[in-house]
């Protein structure tokens, strides 16, 4: 046989016992060209070149699922951010433009479409406004289309005002028609990547090429199952040591059906985002990972040492295995969609504050994470700030996905179902930061912005 | 040459070896190598087949994991290239 056994069931059982899976191939689409002076003949255009795009895309990801045996989670679509391709001064036509979009989306059944977005790190001029007005309508009167909101990069500093907008609409976004979930599909972000295949935030970016194909893979269970299996006293750089071997594969399997659909849809780029998503299914979770590694509970003192070896062993892996490794590219900790995070929250073991030191060390940043509905507006924008300057100044991608509950208490467990999971509602300080947002402005980027 | 992997795991019993084959057979896939092991009480088969010129893939996968479902044991398909992708520098 041309592969030992062992290499065959190893990788049968990375598929069907630990859940290794493929969790998005995402087909970006450059709608650049599709703008046009009417709104009307924009939409149309957009919605006709869309068509023309995805010709194919499902029943050939279908096929390559089946030819493979590696399953394929997540179909979905990114498109040019459509702040860019839309400036109008009339609400409606932000809305009309994405309820289209989402009809779309269930007409050809993608999971998803991303672009919903605008860049804000500069300033925010009148049609911003305009399209930020729009977005509690947006998604909570459409289903499958996905917002994001650029307040920051490490080249433009940090926008309080855009801020400071920002988390007036995520409150009245959850607030809507009392449906916090609805803010699964909003996310802030600062040095967002412009090939990211995985939601909320992703988007087609500028010169990324007509269509892409951006593979997002996913395995906490197979690095969970690969750690579990070395003996409980192996050293540091065994545990090292084989979550690259692990990476390895997993980048390499999804680079490989990255590379076969593209080849098949007659497209020549591909690009592989190295992240570990986790799932609510059991054991489908990083703090299993973390915590097998030496800590009592994910959240105790030594977990962010833990997750950012985790995050370089992994990346390390991934970018032996293949030369178009982007997107983000990191470990997800989403609370709500991890049992064990949201288990750490619920003991007490995990606060926001730790959270946040978290995503210093890892990818991407507050993710999943239900609040109080009551939130002071101004606590939010302090919470998005701080997430903000994470980024900036480690020059790298942070975002900030999180619930506001109406009604909910700190501790009242909160359930979304199916992929989103469930996490109790997490404990924020309130402590004022009113002042600070009562300056506005913009926060200069950090010296490393000047980099040249 | 285009290839694939057949891997059989599940409780030994007889008739595993039989069944597969003739599902094979049946849609003209000829065997290139054939492994097997019992590791405890599962039983484990790995098939290298030949599936150049097979049109109906879809066809024969749906068909294997059928009869995996009546021998009550687990089939999986997996192209040749995804092993060489994941096992091979």
């Amino acid at each position: 046989m041309i592969f030992a056994t062992e290499e065959i069931l190893e990788t049968i059982r990375m598929i069907q016992v630990d859940h290794l899976d493929i969790r998005t191939v995402t087909l970006g689409v450059d709608l650049l060209d599709c703008r046009r002076d009417r709104v009307e003949d924009t939409v149309k255009y957009s919605k006709e070149k869309l068509l023309k795009a995805t010709e194919g895309f499902l029943s050939t990801v279908k096929k390559v699922e089946l030819e493979y045996g590696i399953p394929i989670v997540n179909k979905r679509v990114a498109i040019t951010p459509v702040s860019l391709l839309l400036s109008s001064l009339k609400l409606e036509d932000y809305i009309y433009f994405a309820k289209e979009l989402d009809r779309l989306a269930l007409d050809i059944d993608l999971d998803f479409i991303g672009g919903y977005t605008v860049f804000l790190e500069y300033e925010v001029s009148n049609t911003d406004r305009l399209f930020l007005k729009s977005i509690p309508t947006v998604l909570n009167e459409t289903e499958r289309l996905c917002a994001s909101i650029v307040t920051a990069t490490t080249r433009a500093g940090i926008n309080l005002d855009a801020i400071k907008e920002t988390a007036y609409i995520i409150l009245e976004t959850a607030k809507l028609k009392n449906r916090p979930i609805v803010c699964a599909k909003l996310i802030v972000l600062s040095n967002p990547p412009t090939d990211n295949p995985f939601m909320a935030g992703a988007f087609h970016g500028i010169k990324r090429g007509e269509r892409v194909i951006n593979v997002g893979i996913s395995g906490p269970g197979a690095v969970r199952s690969a750690i579990e299996r070395l003996p409980k006293n192996a050293d540091i750089i065994s545990v090292v040591e084989e979550i690259k071997r692990i990476s390895f594969k997993i980048t390499r399997a999804g680079e490989f059906i990255g590379k076969e659909i593209a080849r098949r849809l007659g497209i020549d780029s591909v690009s592989v985002d190295i992240s570990l998503a986790p799932t609510p299914q059991e054991g489908d979770s990083v703090a299993r990972i973390i915590e097998r590694i030496g800590v009592e509970s994910f959240g105790a003192p030594g977990t962010t040492g833990l997750l950012f070896l985790l995050n370089d062993a992994l990346k390390k892996g991934g970018l032996m295995a293949s030369s178009f490794v982007g997107g983000l590219s990191g470990t997800f900790i989403p609370v709500s969609e991890d049992k064990g995070i949201a288990e750490a929250v619920s003991k007490g073991a995990l606060t926001l504050e730790k959270l946040e030191a978290l995503t210093n060390v890892c990818s991407v940043g507050l993710d999943m994470i239900p609040i109080p509905g009551d939130i002071s507006p101004y606590t939010l924008m302090g919470i998005i700030l701080d997430e903000m300057a994470i980024g900036v100044m480690h020059n790298k991608t942070t975002a900030v996905r999180i619930l506001p509950v109406p009604g909910g208490k700190a501790g009242d467990w909160v359930e979304f179902g199916s992929l989103l999971g469930g996490a109790p509602i997490i404990k924020v300080n309130e402590t004022s930061c009113v002042d600070l947002f009562e300056r506005g402005g913009r926060i200069p980027p950090p010296i490393s912005g000047y980099r040249n | 040459m285009k290839r694939a992997i057949i891997t059989v795991t599940g409780i030994d019993h007889t008739g595993i070896v039989a069944g597969i084959s003739s599902v094979l057979a049946d849609f003209g896939v000829n065997i290139l190598d054939i492994t097997q092991t019992i590791m405890g009480d599962i039983f484990v088969m790995a098939l290298l087949v030949d599936i150049t010129g097979l049109e109906d893939i879809t066809g024969l996968v749906e068909k294997l994991l059928e009869e995996g479902d009546r021998l009550k044991v687990k089939v999986s398909f997996e192209r040749e290239e995804i092993f060489r992708a994941m096992h091979r520098i």
